[in-house]
């Protein structure tokens, strides 16, 4: 085997050898005899070129390897990543389906808007003066610009950014005719949320903002808007459609090519080379947009304020406040930070939706619930008459009332809203009976409108015992809706609408069906009842006078309120923020009682429920009654005269009997 | 016995077989690489065939004895070529390797490869006994003979052919019977040499142009962008390939020439690993049985010439084809047969003329 061997002192090869037998490319048996010209000379190198031969071998082998790697395990890898190198996808955005209210008026929607980008690579200062000067922009505006500018290094220079989205035709016809002297800018058309209504509905409707990282993971593109909150947020998938796309071809170079160009390559691309965008639902509310009108104007006469308006027989939502409201149309743009900082201090509050996401002492207006629950119970008689001095103790406590309202019945403790009544009663009814009922009203849960609510707070025994011990009264404060109990002004209305419409609490609706731009519908709404009262007729009918009378009767809470032809059956609250300061001052000032009124009308086969909150507004009698009363009569007289009563004609109103066990201890 | 056959009637079957599969193979695939642009190649690479036909029929034709007694002045004029091209040569892309007359050139370095291997053949086929006893003149010589050249084509610059003219001269070195000791020798010192050259006698920004070489991944915009659409290419083609003409990153000229220095990612996207399997194969016969034919050589100059031209084939193929596919950095190696361009096919015929020719004299005296 081409052993190197000596002989005589001197050098030879054995050539005897067969060159490489393993190697099937080499025909066996080429036996090499000795062709050396001199005996002793060299004759041949076959070690050497045995070793030549496997090292080829080795080499072909390690390039046939890599081939296996590129072509056989990664290769449909690398055939994606040429395809992705000539196929390219441009995206058609969808239209986002409009909001109406029940009756089509159009509550969003979307108008052409065009924004300008800038590649920070190609911008020049002759570029950045002119765009200060077409686009009219601020010192602040510019210094802002410049550090978009300097923060970007590297290759994102290359990339486009977002300067401004609201750019007006006019400016967009001169940035166009400049485009010469404008390298780096470029201007585009798009379709932008817009509110016309401004900041009626605010809350509900929410608002959109630009997609961000976690967005771009589920589908969205950077330019892209998603909704936020409200039912821009709820409805996000319904109103934003399918985007359509249409994939083309281009070279190395960028350069387009057609689909006969390519000829059989263009099959890589699939069959779908082309989608229409599906343009995203309408909802179609059940808000009426003049009564959210005549709501918010009714509200903006305070400085924080909420109210809620539902049918009664349906639960579904008619207005939905909350007051101060920020514009939708500013919230999705870009806004200055100063403006967002301005929003976020405002002591009123605007971004806070007040009428679901906040929650209050009901204070008198949750009198209600023990009422109803020691009718039920039979732990009372009403028309018995219990004396008012004005005070109540409770050991070493003293419960006060507004003032001595002497001895009262039921009706009238509730139309003159006495607490010493109540305190009577809330110790006959006790904690635990309050609680049941008050869940029964709907009250501590979710109310089930579907955008994102609180649940405001009901007390049990049980959680008295868990929280350092349960004492007398805390019964005593719970009737009168303060201690621990918190509720919002929509659970509030749909309790009241349950009273309104003998004993059914209904699931708020707001969104009545969704529709395709076409008019077909996509998914109809209908009631939803979550209960029944457990309450007989009888007494809520007692309960119903007894609310016809807080306005009415000339003693009545909110008799300032009460309008001539107007049937309002309702209830006025005064919820303390502050101990001893009840009623002490009117107009903004955060120690200052909550002002509330909540009620149904007309009284009898109600339509509509309404809440009102003015916060820190002073006695509900005084300050919530009035705007409710406005809205009840503006939605009466503008938004649905077909509804209004017929005037209330004097009629006998029968005596009402409430049976009583026999040996009552309630006595 | 053999001593009567003429030599046309040892006309080397498997040597031609392999030469026209690999030629059939290059002429379907320049012609799909340049279907798009740029146009005419097709049609000159055909003519370079005629020409190169002619050279193989006289480079087989010529008893390869005058090539061994002329061997140095061969050498010496192809030297004094490449003087004269850094010279007077044309500048072509930034580098000056060309002669040019009216309507074509002559590359010297090309040239250079052929006379390395005439003169190292010419220079090993001195007595062995010569050689074991003077081991450090044969190692001087066998310096002198490749540096001088290396460096002219260094110059000019040609990384690509200065290092094949390294490698074919280091291949034929290994294969001559030196004492093992001595290889090692010239091995140890060499590789330690540039390895100085390289750390300390290149200045900043030559070792960070070095770098590159080596990561063209660190420059992802330009050359490393090139080599990864190669990578691309090979890898779609998968099993069987895209189809003929159907290879995109061909045809949509994502591939960076895609029909000089690249051609073997044009045919592994339209025919896939079996193709390039089958590509493969026939190189792997073309060499191998170049080195059998050295194993059957008359004589030692004959032996020495088929050895060169076996290593010059080896290493040409190798280094195209492991930087297409991501295995080598990229320098202008070019792929023989398979490769647009005149000087690199002329080289290569000629190069399988002397093999034939080689084959054809094996047993005549």
């Amino acid at each position: 085997m081409g052993i190197l061997s000596r002989q005589n002192g001197k050098l030879r090869f054995d050539l005897r050898v067969r060159l490489t037998s393993s190697l099937g490319t080499l025909p066996a048996g080429c036996e090499v005899g000795s062709v050396g010209a001199s005996p002793g000379a060299q004759r041949g190198l076959d070690s050497s070129l045995r070793w030549a031969v496997a090292f080829v071998v080795l080499v072909f082998l390690g390039l046939a390897g890599r081939l296996v790697q590129l072509q056989g395990i990664s290769g449909e890898a690398y055939y994606q990543r040429s395809t992705n190198n000539f196929i390219r996808e441009r995206e058609f955005p969808a239209v986002r389906g409009q909001i109406q209210d029940r009756n089509g008026q159009v509550l969003v929607e979307n108008r052409p808007a065009f924004s300008v980008y800038i590649t920070p690579r190609f911008l020049t200062e002759d570029a950045i003066a002119r765009l200060r000067k077409y686009l009219e922009l601020s010192d602040e505006q510019l210094a802002s610009l410049r550090a978009k500018i300097d923060s970007k290094k590297g290759l994102e220079r290359f990339k486009q950014v977002l300067i401004s989205e609201s750019v007006t035709r006019d400016q967009m016809a001169l940035l166009e005719s400049e485009k010469e002297a404008l390298p780096g800018v470029d201007v585009e058309g798009r379709a932008r949320r817009y509110y016309p209504h401004s900041s009626n509905l605010s809350h509900v409707l929410g608002f959109l903002n630009m997609a961000g990282p976690d967005d771009l993971k589920h589908g969205y593109h950077s330019a892209d808007y998603v909704g936020r909150s409200g039912l821009e947020r709820v409805l996000e998938s319904q109103l934003r459609g399918q985007p359509g796309f249409e994939k083309f071809f281009v070279d190395a170079k960028g350069r387009r090519k057609s689909k006969s160009d390519l000829g059989e390559m263009a099959q890589l691309a699939g069959d779908d080379l082309k989608r229409d965008p599906v343009p995203g639902s309408h909802a179609i509310l059940t808000v009426d947009l003049r009564l959210q009108k005549i709501v918010e104007e009714a509200l903006s006469h305070h400085s924080s304020a909420a109210a809620a308006v539902v049918e009664v027989d349906t639960g579904k939502v008619l207005a939905l406040a909350s007051y101060p409201a920020p514009d939708p149309n500013a919230l999705s743009g870009r806004m200055s930070h100063a403006d967002a900082q301005r929003l976020e201090t405002d002591p009123f509050r605007p971004l806070l939706d007040k009428a679901l996401r906040e929650s209050y002492y009901p204070g008198s207006t949750f009198k209600v619930v023990p009422a109803l629950a020691a009718l039920e119970e039979h732990l009372v008689n009403p028309d018995e008459k219990v004396p008012c001095y004005g005070r109540y103790e409770l050991g070493r406590h003293v419960f006060r009332c507004m003032k001595a309202h002497g001895p009262v019945n039921m009706h009238e403790a509730i139309a003159q809203s006495c607490n010493v009544y109540f305190y009577h009663l809330a110790e006959k009814v006790g904690l635990e009976r309050m609680a049941k009922m008050a869940q029964q009203f709907g009250f501590g849960q979710n109310s089930g409108l579907g955008l994102s609510e609180t649940q405001g707070f009901v007390p049990t025994l049980d959680f008295y015992k868990r929280n350092g011990g349960f004492r007398g009264g805390y019964a005593l404060n719970t009737a009168l809706g303060q201690g621990a109990v918190r509720v919002t002004v929509l659970q509030l209305a749909l309790a009241y609408a349950a009273l309104g419409n003998g004993g059914k609490l209904f699931q708020p609706m707001l969104i009545e069906r969704l529709e395709t731009p076409t008019g077909e519908v996509v998914q109809e709404n209908s009631p939803v009842l979550r209960g029944q009262l457990p309450a007989t007729e009888e007494s809520l009918e007692r309960l119903r006078r007894a609310l016809v009378d807080v306005v009415a009767d000339k003693k009545g809470t909110a008799n300032t309120a009460f309008i001539d032809g107007l049937d309002i059956a309702g209830k006025s609250g005064t919820a303390q923020v502050r101990k001893n300061k009840r009623g002490q001052s009117a107009g903004w000032d955060t120690t200052n009682d909550h002002a509330w009124f909540v009620g149904f009308a007309p009284s009898r086969h109600a339509k509509i429920a309404v809440s009102v909150l003015i916060e820190h507004g002073g006695l509900g009698g005084h300050v919530a009654a009035p705007t409710a009363t406005k809205i009840i009569s503006g939605y009466f007289n503008q938004v649905a005269p077909e509804q209004r009563p017929r005037p209330i004609v004097a009629e006998p109103q029968q005596p009402l009997r409430t049976s009583l066990p026999t040996a009552g201890g309630a006595r | 016995m053999s001593a009567l056959r003429k030599p046309w009637a040892s006309f080397d079957g498997p040597l031609l077989v392999s030469v026209l599969a690999i030629i059939a193979m290059g002429l379907v695939n320049l012609y799909s690489a340049t279907r798009v642009a740029p146009k005419g190649l097709f049609s000159t690479q055909l003519m370079f065939f005629g020409v190169g036909t002619v050279l193989f029929l006289l480079a087989a034709a010529v008893d390869y004895r005058v090539l061994q007694r002329l061997a140095s002045p061969i050498y010496l004029t192809v030297l004094a070529m490449l003087i004269g091209v850094l010279l007077f040569g044309k500048v072509v892309n930034g580098s000056r390797r060309w002669f040019g007359f009216a309507n074509f050139g002559i590359q010297p370095s090309e040239l250079m490869k052929l006379a390395l291997i005439v003169a190292y053949a010419r220079l090993f086929s001195a007595d062995p006994l010569d050689l074991q006893a003077r081991p450090v003149r044969y190692a001087l010589i066998w310096h002198a003979v490749l540096f001088v050249p290396a460096i002219l084509i260094l110059k000019q610059p040609d990384l690509g052919t200065a290092l094949l003219c390294v490698f074919v001269a280091a291949s034929m070195l290994l294969l001559v019977p030196l004492h093992a000791k001595v290889k090692a020798g010239v091995v140890a010192v060499d590789v330690s040499a540039a390895a100085l050259v390289i750390l300390f006698g290149l200045k900043d920004y030559q070792k960070k142009r070095f770098l590159t070489f080596l990561h063209p991944e660190l420059d992802p915009t330009g050359a490393g962008w090139h080599a990864r659409q190669a990578i691309f290419a090979i890898g779609s083609g998968r099993l069987t390939g895209k189809g003929y003409l159907r290879g995109t990153q061909n045809q949509l000229q994502f591939l960076p020439e895609h029909w000089t220095d690249f051609p073997f990612a044009v045919w592994a996207e339209e025919w896939g690993l079996l193709g390039c399997l089958l590509l493969l194969l026939c190189y792997l016969v073309l060499i191998l049985w170049s080195i059998y034919l050295a194993h059957e050589a008359r004589d030692r100059f004959a032996r020495y010439m088929a050895i060169g031209c076996a290593s010059l084939l080896f290493w040409h193929v190798s280094i195209n084809i492991a930087m297409v596919i991501g295995m080598a950095p990229v320098v202008g190696v070019t792929l023989p047969l398979i490769s647009y361009g005149g000087s690199s096919l002329l080289t290569v015929m000629v190069v399988l003329g002397l093999l034939m020719n080689v084959s054809m004299r094996k047993y005549n005296y």
